[in-house]
């Protein structure tokens, strides 16, 4: 039994380091094209039988002590299984038009892969990692990794893209590090010594001292909260994201942003029980309303499609922000089957995106038209994603949105709840606006003539399943959470500090 | 090592990483800067080994050994190597603060972090905690050279400012993080300045230069 365990606990980090390693000495050939998506789907099976064993006997430590999976680690080994199935499914298909296009070969085909394939196992060390030390290394070790995805394509715009990304998020990530010190201090010299550990920082978070801890807290939630692509340190996200390779940016958009967002829920558990729960909820919302206020502002006139989606992840993290801010265990229960829907949604979209980008060659908005004709299957991808984003029944998100904001109406933030539902309006407006004119839009009489703006958009059968699919299962869990709500509930639950 | 002989070394050691992080403010050259920084890394180690000394502890003896490999030796190597690279004429800063006015930042960032760091040292009064808000003036000097300097390599001298004065930080709270956090820490770093150094190489080819003017590709 524990051996079972320990071996599911190790899975999601040394299954992807051992697809880097296939693809590091057998290189992009037809017989490795799906390693990565094997290996997201073992990184899958093995988080939801860790789920199975989490709900059944409570939270599981391996590796003496080193690696801790409870439930809200491995629902967030689910998000990054989940999506990175999406994403790595999808990528045989995405670099078959690269290297079609000539844009990319065989070689850098399989660095793509390695980088894809650390990219995941670093983002399952930092939700598993029991050391909030260990965290902070695994979360900068995802920056490193996923900088020359950023670059892949070595133009001007990639190149000053994945500059922006390392510099601003090594920078946030270092102040975060200065948290992870201060906070180390203040657990130093309670009445009971704890170290980084998660559990004992947890047990030893009243007896802090409320200075160092102040500003240890604030230091944590910003250097996370950049990585998270909260304003006002999100510059480097429309950048990176806009710029990545499709399934990097699906990736990125849908899971790396939440992987550092389940950090800051974390460090707001202990915050809570050392300062009381003013504290961290008047930083998040602070935050939560900034990143509202500029995805709103800067999506109104958007004239880029990957820009506009990236600037939709910053909207979706302030949500999350929002919802963490107002806490209890009905809002965090919503900010994780946020996390997931929007993991889904994001990621369907990055992907539907990158092929428009093959078909078109433009990610100009207003070059792009009349797509429900000539693709249409891409087309209700991008549509129906689109709906689901802005928080459309069926899809999740409706039910979190709404979660959120009974949540945040309920615990005395209503005025700041308020302002951020005229924000999500405002965007819902502009996303519909541009993605509709991109959709059903009638081609301008444009120079080059009729035939590239009207040619059909086909889309392979290995590349339209993972789309319907992740569409799917977002109206699927947005209908009913089935046996994923025990465990959202108990993920929930450990974030109030109330096991 | 004597008590007063402890906090002289201690205070001596702190005085020159404050005294090298303005000296990079003061001084426009790369190559004066990189030796300043190298400069500031031997300072840095030199604060771990007096702690090590004064608690007798091995390890702590082995880690200022790996500061000073690391901070002194390798990323100012390989910062100049990347000078190297980019040629003569890449080496002028043309800061978007002028001297006078960054130096007077200088002075008002270091009040900011003794204002700041007054819980930090309330919590365990001791020489080296009393040295703490040093490491946070170099932490915001380094954060000051990040965002005013716009020659590529003038900002990767500014993100390791800043991650020296988070490490001083962290040793002069004199409570470990654990060998496999310590580790793992430098080695980002370490892989962080590779990234970069590799950016500005890329930078270089698709841009003609490394300064940061030149970067305007993407905006909104």
């Amino acid at each position: 039994m524990t051996v079972l365990t320990t071996l599911l606990m190790l899975a999601p980090l040394a299954v992807p380091l051992l697809g880097a390693l296939t693809y590091r000495t057998a290189g992009w050939r037809p017989a490795t094209v799906w390693v990565s998506a094997v290996s997201a789907a073992l990184v899958l099976a093995a988080a939801i039988a860790l789920a199975v064993t989490v709900v059944g006997h409570g939270p599981r430590t391996a590796l003496a002590g080193s690696v801790r999976a409870d439930a809200l680690s491995v629902f967030m080994l689910i998000v990054i299984g989940a999506v990175g199935l999406l994403a790595t499914a999808a990528t045989p298909a995405w670099l078959r038009g690269e290297i079609t296009a000539g844009r990319a070969t065989a070689r850098t085909a399989a660095r793509h892969s390695v980088l894809v394939q650390c990219f995941l196992a670093a983002m399952a060390l930092a939700v598993l990692a029991a050391n909030l030390g260990v965290v902070w290394v695994a979360i900068e070790a995802t920056t490193i990794v996923t900088a020359f995805l950023v670059g892949q394509r070595r133009t001007k715009a990639a190149v000053e893209a994945a500059w922006k990304y390392v510099v601003i998020c090594s920078t946030g990530i270092a102040l975060a590090l200065l948290g992870v010190l201060l906070l180390n201090y203040a657990a130093s010299h309670g009445p009971r010594p704890a170290g980084l550990d998660w559990v004992r920082l947890l047990a030893a978070a009243p007896h802090l001292d409320p200075g160092v801890t102040r500003v240890a807290v604030a230091l944590l939630i910003l250097g996370f909260g950049t990585k998270a692509g909260l304003a006002p340190l999100h510059a480097w996200l429309p950048d990176a994201h806009g710029e990545a390779p499709a399934p990097v940016s699906a990736l990125m958009s849908g899971v790396l942003l939440s992987v550092a967002f389940s950090v800051i829920l974390r460090v707001k558990v202990i915050a809570d029980a050392a300062l009381g729960v003013g504290f961290a909820r008047a930083l998040l919302a602070v935050l939560a309303v900034a990143s509202l206020l500029l995805a709103a502002s800067l999506l109104i006139r958007q004239r880029d499609y990957k820009r506009m989606l990236a600037y939709s992840s910053i909207e979706h993290m302030g949500l999350l922000a929002l919802g963490a801010a107002a806490g209890g265990p009905l809002a965090l229960a919503a900010v994780l089957l946020h996390v997931l829907g929007h993991g889904l949604a994001k990621g369907t979209l990055f992907l539907s995106a990158g092929h428009v980008l093959h078909a078109t060659r433009t990610s100009r908005i207003d070059q792009v038209r009349w797509l429900a004709a000539r693709g249409p299957v891409l087309a209700g991808c991008l549509g129906f994603g689109v709906l689901a984003l802005i928080g459309l029944p069926p899809f999740s998100i409706f039910a979190s949105e709404v979660g959120i904001v009974r949540a945040g109406f309920a615990t005395g933030i209503g005025w700041v709840t308020a302002l951020a539902l005229v924000f999500v309006l405002v965007i819902a407006a502009a996303l519909i606006g541009h993605t509709s004119r991109m959709v059903l839009g009638t081609p301008d009489p444009v120079p080059d003539g009729p035939g590239a703006a009207t040619a059909p958009v086909r889309l392979s059968i290995s590349g339209a399943v993972p789309l319907v699919a992740g569409l799917l299962a977002c109206a699927v869990l947005g209908v009913a959470a089935g046996p994923l709500a025990t465990l959202l509930h108990l993920a929930a639950h450990t974030l109030t500090g109330t096991p | 090592m004597s008590e007063t002989a402890y906090v002289q070394v201690l205070d001596l050691a702190c005085g020159a990483l404050l005294l090298t992080a303005v000296l990079v403010l003061w001084r426009r050259e790369l190559t004066v800067i990189i030796r300043v920084f190298a400069v500031q890394g031997m300072a840095l180690a030199m604060v771990v080994g007096v702690l090590a000394a004064h608690q007798r502890d091995i390890e702590l003896g082995g880690v200022a050994v790996g500061v000073m490999v690391l901070r002194a030796v390798a990323l100012p190597w390989l910062l100049r190597r990347a000078l190297v690279a980019a040629g003569p004429a890449q080496s002028e800063t043309r800061p978007l603060v002028n001297v006078a006015a960054s130096l007077l930042a200088a002075a008002v960032l270091v009040l900011l972090a003794y204002a700041v760091s007054r819980p930090l040292v309330a919590l365990a009064p001791s020489p080296a905690t009393h040295a703490i808000p040093v490491g946070v003036a170099v932490v915001l000097i380094g954060f000051f050279v990040l965002v005013t300097r716009r020659h590529a390599l003038s900002q990767i001298v500014g993100f390791l400012l800043l991650d020296n004065g988070i490490t001083a930080v962290g040793f002069l709270t004199t409570i470990g993080v654990g060998l496999v956090v310590e580790v793992g820490v430098s080695l980002d770093v370490l892989l962080a300045v590779l990234v970069l150094q590799v950016l500005t190489s890329r930078m270089r080819a698709a841009f003609g230069a490394t300064d940061l003017d030149e970067l305007r590709e993407l905006h909104d």
